[in-house]
């Protein structure tokens, strides 16, 4: 049960083989049995929990189920979901308990679904080993000294360990498909704008955006059908009409164009990866797909653009947290100037710190123009070497990320080494387009490698058609650790 | 040696919209604290503005009452600063593309003509308000207001004058209220003025300018202004330096004074808002607005004086509000004679409303029942004087002019029978001044037509009278 796919327990419930309520019990034993060696989860509630299950078996037994009703899943920390805390990682929202839902959970809640709990996450989703919560660190289901990655490290490690049959994350530089590759799971960012914003707690505003974390590309495809749509109180969501990432998946792959850019298997990348990407972009081969050289030439300045663009908005987006009308407010402060400092320098781990700080350095008068403006006009040439490497491949494969998960601590001291680890995954959400991983082989290390697909806007349904077809034909994803 | 005065003025004006610019809560005004702030306005976790398009709406309105360009396409942005009632730590406004650039507005001062150019109008949301009082000595935080539209009008620095910078500012005010996008009430903060002004010698370059903030009526405006005026002279001409400045106007004690420097030292930080897209303004959306707008008060001004004959400085009186024009144009509607109806708007309406302190909406003398009187007065059932007798009585709720001419027997005497057997009783009764006058003393007319009106209790037809004197004592 616990490796089944959302198809396969959708089947059980619909069929009176297991009810809600046993499949919720299930996975909360097993979380609560798991959880605190790999601390995925920042908040539990049983009884939550249960009480939708119960209403999900109701709708069940009176025939209104829909597919995913009754099934659990795991909520990453950022989503504001009524009456849960939810903290986002951080100290700030330790006492956070949200009055409201976010869209993607007012999308669960509609459909039956239940929420299984609040996973652990980089604190406001900055970083990329899930070292930063103030919660403490994930630890990978794979290697316990390993990162799960980041920031849906929460997300990633209880899919992987099966304590819940699917998740949500969000992505603004490599987020849910960073964390997928290091724990062995599957990933999906949407195209900027399908999964609305409202609820999900900004990190940085033009570059987040929520997805679903699962086992396989058919349950991404089942997840996405519930969490893309229309709404409008978030003024950059799409209002396109409804489709279904599942119609395709079935497509085979002959004629596939698969671009490779040569930038992404340059210095950096570790030997480990690259074989098992190459095999896998080689076994695409097999299944009908043609191999074309593509040039990403700007991926160089992704990381510096990301790092100016992200960090300015974070600074913004963070200056709501100030301790005046919820959050966590600094119990010692004689004004309200020391009230601000006391509370935010309390309240903040340095990571979140830090970025404000670049952030607020990048728009300073005098240094906007040299900083922001600049980065806004690279981020326009990262989007457009994609544009023109469409033109001549349906997809772009390469590595999600240069290595394998790395130790707890081993790149505590170095920022810019960590933020290098999401070299192959920032572009993607500069230009805002769709980006994948899916799992493709390990490291001689025995932890898990990804292969990251991304595709041009709005072609969710061929790269999960794409991945799909070779989750078919290989069986990388149904593999657990043994924990 | 002579100091020549610049003034610019920036105004925020609260658009009348029925939610806030950025959320759906209400803007209506004296709600209990915080009762009208929902999850956008206090700023919780992983809320998103989106742009109310009535608010836009009235920026276009505006921009094309004003001849200024609408942008077709405008930006929102932040100004990051951290205060306990700004709950996100930053504002939303428009900073390097607003929705409307240019424009100029004509203003009237000592019956000269003057035209001020306008910088820019642009949209952004108002904060809330820090209460000092009565929390013991803690502040109190209250949303309400934050997110209320707000326009930001700035002009050039085209004014010369306190009295300039009041008659722009009073000329935006009639404006708004004509296109129906602020209610103007200045006591509520509905339409709130800064003032920034410099001085210099004739021909000089600009002087270093001092802002006046929060202004909220036009008398603190034209005090704020002089006694800036004055200090800025004075600080000159002993040898002083103007430093730039953020000032407040203390209408108690009639002075300015600098605010604490550590609010000058800001740098907010201004970048486009990544949660909301450029506002785009199609053509056919502007043309619609056009479609809509109302009779503005300079073309109504120039219909007065081509159509009505009115002068210009009665057609200026008229149009200075929305609610004034269309008063006194019911009445001329009813009673078409523009004169005579403007006389009695500008003269009894005008000078009653302002002794009881109200407006010309709650004037207890409806348009219609003006008319009445004055209908009485063109048909010579009363005289001008008798009038305003009767206008007093209709001011105080004794119904309308007829009801007033009937209950108190006004109504004037035209029976020439009547006036000849008043006149003779009257020729009889003063022989030797009927001797005098017909020896050539002509001034005694008036005594004849004095004691006819006191025997008629003022109700004889003055005209008539007139004639039946003349041709009686004529013998």
């Amino acid at each position: 049960m616990f490796n089944s796919s959302l198809k396969e327990l959708s089947a059980l419930l619909s069929g009176r083989k297991t009810s809600s309520v046993e499949l919720t019990q299930e996975f909360l034993k097993r979380i609560d049995a798991k959880n605190p060696e790999l601390n995925a989860f920042i908040t539990v509630d049983h009884d939550k929990s249960l009480a939708q299950a119960r209403a999900a078996d109701t709708l069940i037994s009176a025939g209104k189920a829909q597919p995913l009703t009754g099934i659990p899943f795991a909520q990453k920390d950022i989503f504001c979901a009524k009456d849960w805390i939810t903290t986002c990682g951080s100290r700030m929202l330790s006492n956070f308990v949200s009055p409201y839902d976010a869209h993607v959970i007012e999308r669960f809640n509609a459909a039956g679904a239940v929420n299984l709990g609040k996973t652990n996450m980089d604190e406001f989703a900055m970083g990329s080993s899930n070292e930063t919560s103030h919660y403490g660190p994930v630890r990978n289901p794979w290697d316990k000294k390993a990162v799960p990655g980041g920031s849906s490290g929460g997300s990633a490690a209880a899919v992987a360990a099966r304590m819940a049959p699917a998740a949500t994350g969000t992505d603004t530089g490599g987020s849910i498909r960073q964390p997928a590759a290091l724990c062995g799971i599957s990933g999906i960012k949407p195209t900027y704008g399908l999964v609305s914003r409202y609820g999900m707690i900004a990190f940085a505003s033009s570059l987040d955006q929520g997805g679903p974390m699962a086992k396989s590309a058919e349950d991404l495809a089942w997840m996405l059908n519930l969490m893309v749509g229309f709404d409008a109180r978030d003024s950059t969501s799409l209002d396109r009409p409804f489709e279904d990432y599942s119609r395709d998946l079935d497509l085979p792959l002959a004629g596939l164009r698969i671009g490779i850019p040569s930038e992404y298997f340059a210095q950096g990348l570790s030997s480990d990866v690259e074989r098992v990407v190459l095999e896998a972009i080689r076994f695409y081969e097999k299944l009908g797909a043609t191999v074309v050289d593509v040039s990403l030439p700007n991926t160089k300045l992704s990381i510096p653009v990301y790092y100016v663009l992200a960090p300015a908005e974070a600074s913004s987006n963070l200056s709501r947290y100030d301790g005046v009308r919820y959050g966590y407010r600094s119990p010692e402060y004689s004004d309200l100037t020391e009230m601000y400092e006391n509370s935010r320098a309390e309240g903040f781990g340095a990571e979140v710190k830090r970025r404000i700080m670049v952030g607020t350095y990048v728009l300073s008068h005098g240094y906007y123009d040299a900083y922001y403006i600049q980065a806004q006009k690279l981020r326009r040439l990262i989007a457009r070497d994609f544009s023109e490497s469409f033109e001549k491949c349906d997809v772009i494969m390469g590595p999600t990320s240069p290595s394998t998960a790395f130790d707890i601590g081993e790149k505590g001291d170095d920022p810019v080494q960590m933020y290098l680890s999401d070299i192959y995954t920032i572009a993607v959400n500069l230009a805002g387009l769709p980006g994948m991983s899916i799992p493709a082989g390990f490291g001689a290390n025995g932890r898990p490698i990804g292969l990251q697909i991304i595709g041009n806007y709005f072609s969710e349904a061929k790269m999960l058609n794409v991945a799909h077809q070779y989750q078919k034909s290989t069986d990388w994803h149904r593999q657990m650790p043994s924990i | 040696m002579q100091w020549e005065v610049v003034i610019g003025l920036e105004v925020h004006a609260q658009l009348s919209t029925e939610s806030k610019i950025f959320s759906g809560a209400s803007t209506a005004f004296g709600a209990a604290p915080n009762a009208q702030a929902c999850a956008v306005d206090i700023a919780l976790p992983g809320v998103l503005p989106v742009l109310n398009r009535g608010a836009v709406e009235c920026a276009i309105k505006f921009g094309l009452a004003v001849g200024a360009k609408v942008n077709r396409r405008s930006v929102f942005s932040r100004k990051n600063y951290f205060y306990p009632d700004l709950p996100k730590g930053y504002q939303i406004s428009q900073f390097d593309l607003p929705v409307v650039s240019g424009g100029e507005l004509v203003i009237f001062v000592d019956g000269a003509e003057k035209m001020v150019r306008l910088t820019r109008a642009h949209l952004e949301e108002d904060a809330g308000k820090s209460l000092h009082e009565d929390f013991h000595g803690k502040t109190g935080i209250d949303l309400n207001r934050a997110g209320t539209p707000l326009l930001e009008i700035v002009s050039e620095p085209d004014m010369r004058s306190s009295l300039e910078a009041v008659a722009y500012a009073k000329e935006l005010h009639s404006l708004v209220r004509y296109l129906d996008i602020c209610d103007g009430n200045m006591q509520e903060g509905s339409f709130r003025c800064d003032a920034n002004v410099s001085v210099r010698r004739p021909g000089a370059p600009l002087g270093t300018r001092r802002e006046i903030k929060n202004l909220n009526s036009f008398r603190f405006l034209q005090q704020a202004i002089e006694y800036e005026i004055q200090w800025q002279i004075d600080t000159l001409e002993s040898g002083g330096k103007i430093h730039q400045a953020t000032v407040l106007f203390d209408s108690d004690k009639g002075e300015t004074r600098a605010m604490r420097s550590k609010e000058e030292a800001h740098d907010y930080r201004y970048f486009p808002d990544p949660d909301l897209l450029p506002l785009e303004i199609s053509g056919e959306w502007m043309a619609e607005v056009r479609s809509r707008l109302p009779e503005l008060p300079q073309a109504k001004r120039a219909r007065y004086i081509s159509a009505f004959g009115l002068s210009a400085y009665d057609a200026g009186v008229l149009t200075s509000s929305k609610e004034l024009a269309a008063y006194f144009e019911e009445v001329a509607e009813i009673y078409p004679e523009p004169k005579a109806c403007a006389n009695w708007v500008m003269g009894e309406i005008s000078g009653w409303l302002n002794k009881a302190g109200i407006d010309i909406h709650d004037c207890p003398i409806s348009s219609r029942a003006l008319a009445g009187l004055l209908i009485r007065i063109g048909d010579g059932t009363i005289s001008g004087k008798i009038a305003k007798e009767v206008f007093e009585a209709m001011w105080n709720g004794e119904g309308g002019a007829d009801d007033v001419i009937e209950s108190r027997g006004f109504k004037q005497i035209s029976d020439t029978g009547a006036l000849e057997k008043i006149v003779d009783e009257i020729i009889e009764g003063n022989p030797s001044q009927v001797a005098d006058y017909r020896a050539g003393r002509d001034k005694l007319f008036a005594f004849f037509v004095g004691q006819a009106m006191k025997a008629t209790k003022g109700q004889a037809n003055p005209a008539q009278l007139s004639e039946i004197l003349k041709k009686k004592l004529a013998g």
